[in-house]
């Protein structure tokens, strides 16, 4: 569903040979494949957000799941059902190209479970009403999008590759929850005010998704020359917003926040201060949610070792047996 | 222990050549065409789907590329546009 940019300190540049070369095949858009030279931090750099992003789409199945046994009807039910389906498959695409960089899937769950990786902190907000889970297709999904167009064209082939699939997928998501939206709206005006109650909540942490303002985001400029990003964070929030006040307004919601404006000069939607303190605190681990999604996981995975030591003993069984 | 990784290729219509598109962790080969088929068709994207183990594929160094590579490029005469013939013959 969605990577946020988190990526690693600047390290000294490199100035060997190799990294000279690595740097002009960037420069001229060609594509790091996984066995070619690639400098030590660009690795890492990407196992981090690819892992990170990988993480995000398997906890966002979560505060979605929430709802799939109470939709309001069989087609909502189908529909969320498959979305979370997807979500699954995404993060499955993406710790395939984590690995194609020498770590293993396991490892990646570990760090995951333990606490050390993280993940898109929007997830740690709850999913209270029907109408969240209309919101977080809309907005959520709408965000994650704007994120994830751009690293399409990221430098490092097998990132780009399945970021190619997820966008195809991803459009899908938005529609339907827009759709929950739009039926909320033009319902009873309970109904209406359950879709304006969900959007005043999540609006915030929605533009919290792209993360740090550019002026305090201390690794944009490696992750630029590498163009593994390709979009300063600031830049993309612009763009949401741009594309989603007008959403808004047609379904006749308002967005909680007094500074909201049209500026007619540069054709933008002006918006109010963000509490990046919230922010950090979501991140680092103190948000509504972040204990019960773990849990989550590590129940999960604590329920299914049985499965997968089976599953390989029966293999091991099969190979002695042929 | 962990679950193996195997390579996934999918022919998307009949005619097609069976393509790569990813891989997939499974304990053996039942199960990991099963996750093949959940993770990577989800829309109609294949009629049929392969895999294979990831450590039974043999692959060249990016570092030989040149030496496997680059003598073809010099190898004009391979390609028919080095040929002239007389537009009087038409189309050959």
């Amino acid at each position: 569903m969605y990577s946020q940019a988190l990526n690693t300190k600047e390290t000294a540049a490199d100035t060997s040979p190799e990294a000279t070369r690595f740097q002009a095949r960037i420069d001229a858009e060609d594509r790091i494949e996984p066995n070619d030279w690639m400098p030590e931090a660009y690795r890492r750099t990407l196992i981090r957000q690819i892992s990170q992003h990988a993480h995000s789409e398997i906890v966002g199945m979560l505060p979605e799941g929430n709802w799939i046994t109470r939709a309001p009807s069989l087609r909502r039910k189908a529909a969320l059902l498959a979305k979370v389906q997807d979500e699954g498959g995404h993060g499955l695409y993406l710790y395939a190209a984590a690995e194609t960089l020498g770590v293993a899937r396991e490892e990646l769950t570990d760090q995951l479970l333990s606490g050390r990786a993280k993940y898109s902190s929007i997830f740690n907000y709850p999913t209270l009403t029907w109408a969240d889970i209309g919101t977080i297709g809309w907005l959520v999904d709408g965000a994650a999008i704007m994120n994830q167009i751009p690293l399409c064209r990221c430098s490092f082939g097998p990132y780009a590759r399945a970021m190619v699939r997820i966008c195809r997928e991803e459009s899908f998501h938005q529609r339907q929850g827009y759709e929950i939206v739009m039926t909320l709206c033009q319902g009873t005006p309970e109904q209406k005010a359950m879709a304006q109650d969900a959007l005043n909540r999540w609006w915030w942490p929605c533009l919290m998704m792209f993360g740090p303002p550019d002026g305090a985001s201390e690794h944009s400029d490696t992750s630029m020359r590498w163009k593994i990003k390709r979009f300063s964070n600031d830049g993309l929030r612009q763009k949401f917003v741009d594309a989603t006040v007008p959403q808004g307004r047609y379904l006749g919601l308002t967005f909680p926040d007094p500074d909201l404006r049209f500026d007619d000069e540069s054709g933008h939607w002006r918006f109010g201060p963000i509490d990046w303190d919230e922010f950090r605190r979501v991140l680092a681990g103190d948000g509504p949610c972040n204990r019960e999604r773990l849990e989550a996981r590590r129940k999960a995975h604590d329920d299914g070792a049985w499965v997968r030591e089976a599953a390989l003993a029966y293999a091991a069984k099969q190979r002695i047996a042929a | 222990m962990n679950t193996p990784l195997w390579e996934v290729f999918i022919r998307a219509r009949n005619g097609l050549a069976h393509r790569h598109v990813g891989s997939v962790h499974a304990a053996d080969p039942t199960m990991a065409l099963q996750a093949a088929r959940d993770v990577y068709t989800r829309r109609g994207e294949g009629l049929s789907v392969w895999v294979v183990p990831s450590n039974a594929i043999v692959a060249s160094d990016p570092a030989d590329r040149d030496m496997l590579f680059e003598p073809t490029g010099s190898k004009i005469y391979r390609h028919p546009t080095f040929y002239e013939i007389p537009e009087d013959v038409g189309h050959m």
